[in-house]
């Protein structure tokens, strides 16, 4: 039934149906299932918001306005990992420019964009609140900190 | 001050266990809540509000007075939110709480929702805190099997999704009921209508840590650790040029000196002290010589800024400041939510005047455009966003007007 073989597994809609009864309304649920949704199927396409959408009995324009206006939302592939560097103010103190121009130059791509192998999509963030080991990033779940160039080396040499 | 102060909130962060129901219980965690739960709800309330509790998320509200506006009895839900979407430049606290002394938060949820009548809580948590989310769902799930959740008050943990605004209290409730970010014109307050249209209460992580702490050792005792309007100790983070950046637990009338020097021992870079960030970035930066102030509500709210949620955020003599302003000001471009003009437009042209004149390319009249549009906008907006970006503009500009007009081109 489903065109693009963007579909929830039994235990998946299981997982859904939960989230949902957890809320006085449904929609509460709406940012935990997006979440489940991206963890799926890579990332939150036009089609995967149509099916959520589905789901909440919203209409896709009300899904569609959740999913731009949240930073942690991919409408687009992204990397296997997301490494994301900080630039807010105590990083840049401590040297986070050093460490976006390095890990650019390592990776060969600018903030916003991925390895051409799919491998590291990097970003620049504002403050991810971890300021004590400025300068700092994060590498998919783990926040790493105290960072300088061979340590950023180690770190994404390390990713697959 | 000379005997360290007493550690409350961060009394076992030193154990590598401190987050399990295990040493919570072992050093005096679930015998507050009994008590709470033998109290009728007003006892509760008065007991917060006899301690002088203000709000550790930012806005410094009395807690107790807060708590009281939800209208009495009310027939329907009332829902207990805690705000973990620690976003404030330079603030840490929320994180170290989340993934240290997690049941000191569901502890503090059950007695607040007792006083304020509420069977269901949430627990928002910033999307990026996935280890700190891990830890906090882990000990709901102890708590839940040790039987302190689940009879008669349900505690539900979301996550967010990464945006500043939804740690503004309103925007937060829109974010939890599944829509964008935007918050909300108050009033109506959320006590009267917050989320899915229940009278809700909005309290920072911190903030209801200290409640079982209050029904254990009595409003006085806390009110006597802190100054004459805000009782207790909170926690600082300290970061940047400062040799031990971190957190650190202190009463609230420690001074912003002591926090620098003695806990963060000194400052780095060239070690001269230029300048400070007190409570997070929202608040309006103090020199070198403005650094005698204590760091409770009032005291700094009288040296022209703000405990906000404390934040501190030390620069030495070899920052520029002008290059700060610009990393400040692109964050409040980049995490504005859009709705009000003044705000949306102002952010956007103060990061890029911002940023023409650190690269060389300012025009003399930027800097009187930056304080014009801050003065005029403050005030007018929907949420206190934009009165949070207009602390840093207008002080940079003003305690150091002369480094900024030096990149000016004559
Ligand atoms: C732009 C903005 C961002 C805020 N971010 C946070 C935050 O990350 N965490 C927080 O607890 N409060 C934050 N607040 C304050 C909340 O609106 C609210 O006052 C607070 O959560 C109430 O809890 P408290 O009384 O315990 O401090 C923010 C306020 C504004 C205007
Ligand atoms: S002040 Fe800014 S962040 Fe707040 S509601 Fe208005 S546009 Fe949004
Ligand atoms: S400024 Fe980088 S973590 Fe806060």
């Amino acid at each position: 039934m489903n065109r693009n073989g963007i579909e929830f597994s039994d235990a998946q809609l299981q997982e859904v149906r939960r989230l949902q009864g957890l809320y006085p309304d449904t929609r509460g649920a709406l940012l935990p299932v997006l979440h489940l949704a991206q963890d799926a199927f890579g990332h939150v396409s036009l089609e995967v918001e149509e099916y959520v959408a589905r789901l909440f009995d919203l209409s896709p324009a009300h899904v569609h306005e959740v999913v731009t206006f949240y930073t942690l939302f991919f409408q687009a592939p992204k990397g296997r990992h997301i490494v994301s560097v900080c630039h807010n103010l105590s990083c840049h103190l401590t040297g986070a420019q050093d460490i976006l121009r390095h890990l650019k130059a390592r990776l060969g791509i600018e903030p916003g964009e991925t390895t051409e192998d799919g491998r590291v999509t990097l970003l620049a963030v504002e403050c991810l609140c971890a300021c004590e080991m400025a300068p700092m990033m994060q590498v998919d779940d783990r926040y790493e900190g105290g960072l300088t160039p061979a340590k950023v080396d180690a770190l994404v040499d390390a990713l697959r | 001050m000379s005997a360290p102060a007493e550690k409350i909130l961060t009394r076992n962060f030193h154990r590598p266990d401190s987050h399990t129901l295990a040493t919570y219980v072992e050093t005096g965690g679930y015998t507050a809540l009994p008590k709470a739960l033998a109290m009728e709800p007003a006892q509760i309330v008065d007991v917060v509000k006899r301690s002088n509790l203000r709000g550790l998320g930012g806005a410094g509200f009395p807690t107790g007075a807060k708590w009281s506006f939800i209208p009495k009895g009310h027939a329907g839900p009332v829902y207990l939110v805690i705000n973990a979407d620690e976003g404030e430049p330079g603030t840490f606290k929320d994180r170290y709480l989340l993934e240290r002394d997690p049941h000191a938060l569901v502890e503090g949820m059950a007695i607040s929702a007792r006083a304020i009548g509420s069977a269901l809580g949430f627990v928002y948590i910033r999307g990026e805190y996935v280890q700190p989310w891990r830890r906090f769902r882990a000990a709901v799930r102890e708590a839940y099997d040790a039987g302190h959740l689940g009879r008669g008050f349900d505690v539900v943990v979301h996550q967010g999704a990464g945006a500043y605004i939804c740690g503004e209290e309103t925007g937060l409730i829109s974010s939890l009921e599944g829509k964008k970010g935007w918050p909300k014109l108050k009033p109506p307050f959320p006590a009267i209508k917050g989320a899915f249209g229940a009278p809700t209460i909005v309290n920072n992580v911190e903030t209801i840590c200290h409640v079982p702490h209050l029904v254990n050792r009595g409003p006085e005792w806390f009110a006597r650790l802190g100054t004459k309007t805000q009782g207790g100790t909170r926690m600082y983070s300290v970061s940047g040029r400062v040799r031990r950046p971190g957190v650190y637990e202190a009463p609230v009338g420690v001074t912003l000196r002591q926090l620098i020097y003695d806990f963060g021992g000194g400052v780095t870079g060239n070690g001269t002290l230029k300048a400070v960030v007190p409570g997070g970035s929202s608040a309006a930066i103090l020199t070198a010589d403005e650094i005698d102030v204590t760091m409770d509500v009032d005291g700094l709210r009288n040296a022209g800024t703000m405990a906000g949620s404390a934040g501190v955020i030390v620069m030495d003599e070899t920052v520029s400041i002008p290059e700060a302003l610009m990393v400040v000001a692109r964050f409040y471009a980049h995490e504005s939510c859009g709705q009000c003009t003044p705000c949306r437009e102002s952010t956007g042209w103060i990061y890029k005047m911002t940023e023409r004149i650190v690269e060389g390319r300012g025009r003399k009249e930027d800097l009187d455009t930056i304080l014009d549009l801050s003065k005029r906008g403050a005030g007018t907006t929907i949420c206190a966003f934009f009165d949070g970006a207009v602390g840093p503009y207008i002080s940079y500009i003003e305690k150091f007007r002369d480094e900024f007009e030096a990149l000016i081109p004559k």
